[in-house]
């Protein structure tokens, strides 16, 4: 027995002895450094029509770019976590990107609730987030020099919201939201801006429901207001407006960019275009209204066989941003590997980053100076036909004051 | 065939029919007046003159006119617990034990009924069909997602329940039913993501169960109230009840449920008596599979999307319905699912306006587990429970 076991020991140091050397040997000269740049998005559970293609936007903007850093004698690579839209996760997988010394740049989030405390990990350890989606105000209110969005805000999407609901002559609002931190924070800033515009908000409700509304709509129904408004996602949002729809509501429906997703015709259907039409703010204009979208949607066609979801051509920039970035910090340090802070720094130094939603230059706190908002309707029950949704309008405000 | 009627046991069949009228009369009675009582206390306070304002009607008119919407509604839902409910006290009723993977054998039922359906709206075949073709196809799916459950509902018991079935504690088999449970989830989920790549599925639009059947309108304030049922609510419960029925007749009136009364009176006794008890209990699972899969097709039918954490909810909800008429009880899992679907119904309908929008909604579950650990405190058997004589 204890012969065997020296013999199986020895076999073992000699391998790994070769394996060693043959690793020195492979790596010739000057030893590859490898970067790698994590995404963090639902790639499962409910919101995972979205989440996936944050992801898949970050992967064709580091094959497409990621050329620059590979010249400089870097490996680049993608690190893509599944957060499953759950804080809990979320924070999780964000602890294991900072352990991981390789990893400079996060481009990530989906969901606002899920960004806040996962960053709070990324700041404690100097890691750079580039949010392609979240749009609480509280993502950058905090001041981290870490986390910087390249989209608006909830306090001014909400706000924007409500102004046209008022300006199509709607007197009254209902108001729903899906208690998470972006839900109910959007569905504040619209209940405050509606009240301030002279409408009246017949009711405030929070609800965790999944499927079964009933319940709900039995005070909708009876308030009977002018518009139902949704704070959250979309898997939630459309089921509501479904079976209100259902129940005899022929109102306007509203939502959120939450509500941006081509499932959102899946499951609402034809009642989503009955009665008063429903519309939703969002932060990210279908791809396809930006100037330089166009070669973006061409190359995720054939790359992904299927339209990018909403935030994919954000999530593209966020990754040019991170790759820019690095980029900038390793020139500076005389094509060293650069560390997190001076990312970080990097990150928010860009000045007038061309990225294909247009140029980003981040404001003190991480936020662009000028924002873009859109309100769209949707216009056809065919989720193939979601990218096609008219606009109705599009803003573009600057952040509230830091 | 005239000796076939001539079996058939007709008080049996009209048995659980009258319970379930007397059920839902009672419940939906009770819980009226209550609400109705409350909108008359609460009628000439703040909270009256809050209702006048946002609808124009005192509150007890507001009441008194979501009344028939809220019951429908409350109902439905009660069918749905009362269905889910029934395999969770079979398998009680037999075992002793609760079998807790229960609600993810009806979310695989809901899944393959769901499945089957998408597979043929995507050939087409679903848009085009006549009334007749689309309530076949409806048919035939949830029976494949009964099938599917059955089937599963089987195979956990055969590789996780009987070979612990010896252990000295009842706890070991609830583990490892929640065990069974998770795995069954995440099984699920990777079937759904390797297949699919998608975990939101949603029922096609086809046939006329979206549509609604109107039978009145009332005036509240300056807004119509029209009340209805939607065709997929009355399939739900029409289905609801057939499969009540059916359980209690297969329990109480033929010779297999005679044994499975025997099996789960006294064990060793009834193997004596030459009852085949592992085929016994195998059986027991298949019904309880058969009666998920088809409560999860109903409940895919019903709310149009579902993913593989479905079966959490409804299976609490059913559990707590088992519990509260008293688990074992085929009877107790009607009731307690009625009263419980109800109550959340009301709770839910009424609790915003009455508390002037304080409390909402979100806050329907609490009655349901309030009045479960009112019955737990005072009746521990459960509302229709009775002691169970202790096995050896």
């Amino acid at each position: 027995m204890n012969k065997r076991l020296f013999v199986l020991l020895s076999v073992l140091v000699v391998a790994s002895l070769a394996l060693s050397a043959c690793g020195g040997g492979g790596g010739g000269g000057a030893a590859v450094k490898t970067i790698k740049i994590a995404t963090q998005s639902p790639l499962s559970g409910d919101n995972s029509a979205v989440g996936v293609d944050i992801k898949r936007g970050a992967e064709l903007a580091l094959e497409q770019m990621g050329g620059e850093l590979t010249a400089m004698g870097f490996k680049v690579e993608l690190a893509p976590f599944d957060d499953q839209a759950n804080p809990d996760t979320g924070v999780a997988n964000a602890k294991q990107i900072v352990s991981d010394p390789d990893i400079l740049c996060v481009v990530g989030h989906y969901n606002s609730g899920v960004q806040i405390p996962s960053s709070e990990v990324y700041h404690t350890a100097g890691l750079a987030n580039v949010s392609p989606a979240n749009t609480n105000p509280k993502v950058t209110t905090r001041g981290y020099l870490e986390v910087s969005r390249i989209v608006g805000r909830d306090d001014v999407q909400g706000v924007v919201g409500a102004d046209y609901a008022a300006s199509q002559g709607k007197k009254s609002a209902f108001v729903v939201h899906d208690k998470t931190a972006y839900g109910q924070g959007i569905a504040e800033f619209f209940k405050q801006e509606a009240e301030a515009k002279g409408m009246e908000v017949l009711g405030f409700e929070g609800t965790e429901e999944k499927a079964n509304f009933d319940a709900l709509l039995s005070p909708i129904l009876a308030a009977n207001p002018d518009v139902v408004y949704f704070g959250g996602m979309y898997g939630q949002a459309a089921l509501l407006f479904k079976q209100a729809r259902e129940k005899g509501y022929m109102g306007m429906f509203m939502s959120d960019d939450g509500f941006d997703s081509s499932d959102a015709a899946k499951i609402g259907g034809q009642s989503l275009l009955e009665g008063a039409g429903t519309f939703y703010s969002t932060v990210s204009g279908p791809a396809a209204v930006y100037p330089d979208t166009a070669k973006f949607i061409a190359d995720f066609k054939a790359k992904y066989n299927a339209d990018p979801q909403p935030f994919a051509a954000q999530s593209y920039d966020s990754m040019g941003i991170c790759l820019k970035a690095i980029e900038a910090a390793a020139k500076a340090g005389n094509g060293k590997l650069p560390t997190r802070a001076e990312v970080a720094q990097a990150v928010r130094g860009l000045a007038e980053y061309k990225g294909i939603t247009g140029a980003v230059t981040f404001n003190s706190i991480g936020d662009p100076v000028i924002a873009k908002y859109f309100v769209i309707q949707v216009g056809s029950a065919d989720p193939a036909k979601w990218p096609e949704n008219p606009i109705v309008q599009t803003l573009d405000i600057a952040p509230p004051a830091p | 065939m005239k000796r076939f009627f001539r079996s058939i046991n007709v008080r049996e069949l009209l048995r659980p029919i009258g319970q379930m009228i007397v059920f839902s009369v009672g419940s939906a009675v009770v819980l009226s007046l209550i609400a109705l009582l409350l909108a008359l206390i609460l009628n000439n306070t703040a909270v009256g003159e809050n209702a006048m304002q946002k609808f124009g009607a005192s509150l007890f008119t507001y009441t008194l006119v979501n009344l028939p919407q809220v019951l429908i509604d409350g109902l439905t839902i009660g069918f749905v617990y009362a269905a889910i409910a029934l395999g969770y006290t079979m398998v009680y009723g037999v075992l002793e034990f609760i079998n807790f993977a229960h609600s993810e054998i009806f979310a695989a039922g809901a899944f393959v009924s769901i499945e089957i359906l998408i597979a043929l709206a995507a050939k087409g075949i679903l848009a085009d069909a006549s009334l007749g073709m689309a309530y076949t196809y409806l048919i035939l799916a949830i029976l494949a997602g009964m099938l599917a459950s059955g089937i599963l509902a089987v195979v956990v018991e055969r590789v996780a329940y009987r070979p612990l079935r010896g252990s000295p504690s009842r706890l070991v088999p609830l583990i490892s039913a929640i065990g069974v449970s998770f795995l069954l989830q995440d099984v699920i989920r990777l079937v759904e993501g390797l297949t699919t790549g998608q975990f939101n599925r949603i029922f096609p639009t086809f046939g006329n169960f979206d549509e609604r059947l109107l039978f009145g309108k009332a005036a509240l304030g300056a807004t119509t109230i029209n009340m209805g049922i939607s065709i997929k609510s009355l399939i739900v419960i029409l289905a609801a009840v057939l499969m009540l029925v059916g359980l209690n007749y297969l329990v109480n009136v033929t010779k297999i449920g005679k044994a499975i009364r025997a099996v789960a009176q006294d064990r060793p006794t009834a193997s004596l008596m030459g009852i085949d008890v592992n085929r016994i209990i195998s059986l027991t699972f298949l019904v309880g599979g058969l009666l998920g899969g088809a409560a999860g097709g109903l409940y895919a039918l019903k709310f149009t999307r579902i993913d593989p954490f479905v079966g959490f909810f409804p299976g609490l909800k059913a559990f707590t319905a088992a519990v509260m008429g008293g688990i074992g009880n085929l009877t107790g899992a009607l009731l307690g699912g009625i009263v419980l679907g109800m109550l959340e119904t009301f709770a839910g309908s009424y609790m915003g306006v009455f508390t002037m929008g304080m409390a909402g909604t979100e806050y329907k579950d609490i009655f349901a587990f309030l009045i479960l650990i009112l019955v737990l405190i005072f009746r521990p058997q459960g509302l229709m429970g009775e002691n169970v004589s202790q096995k050896a």
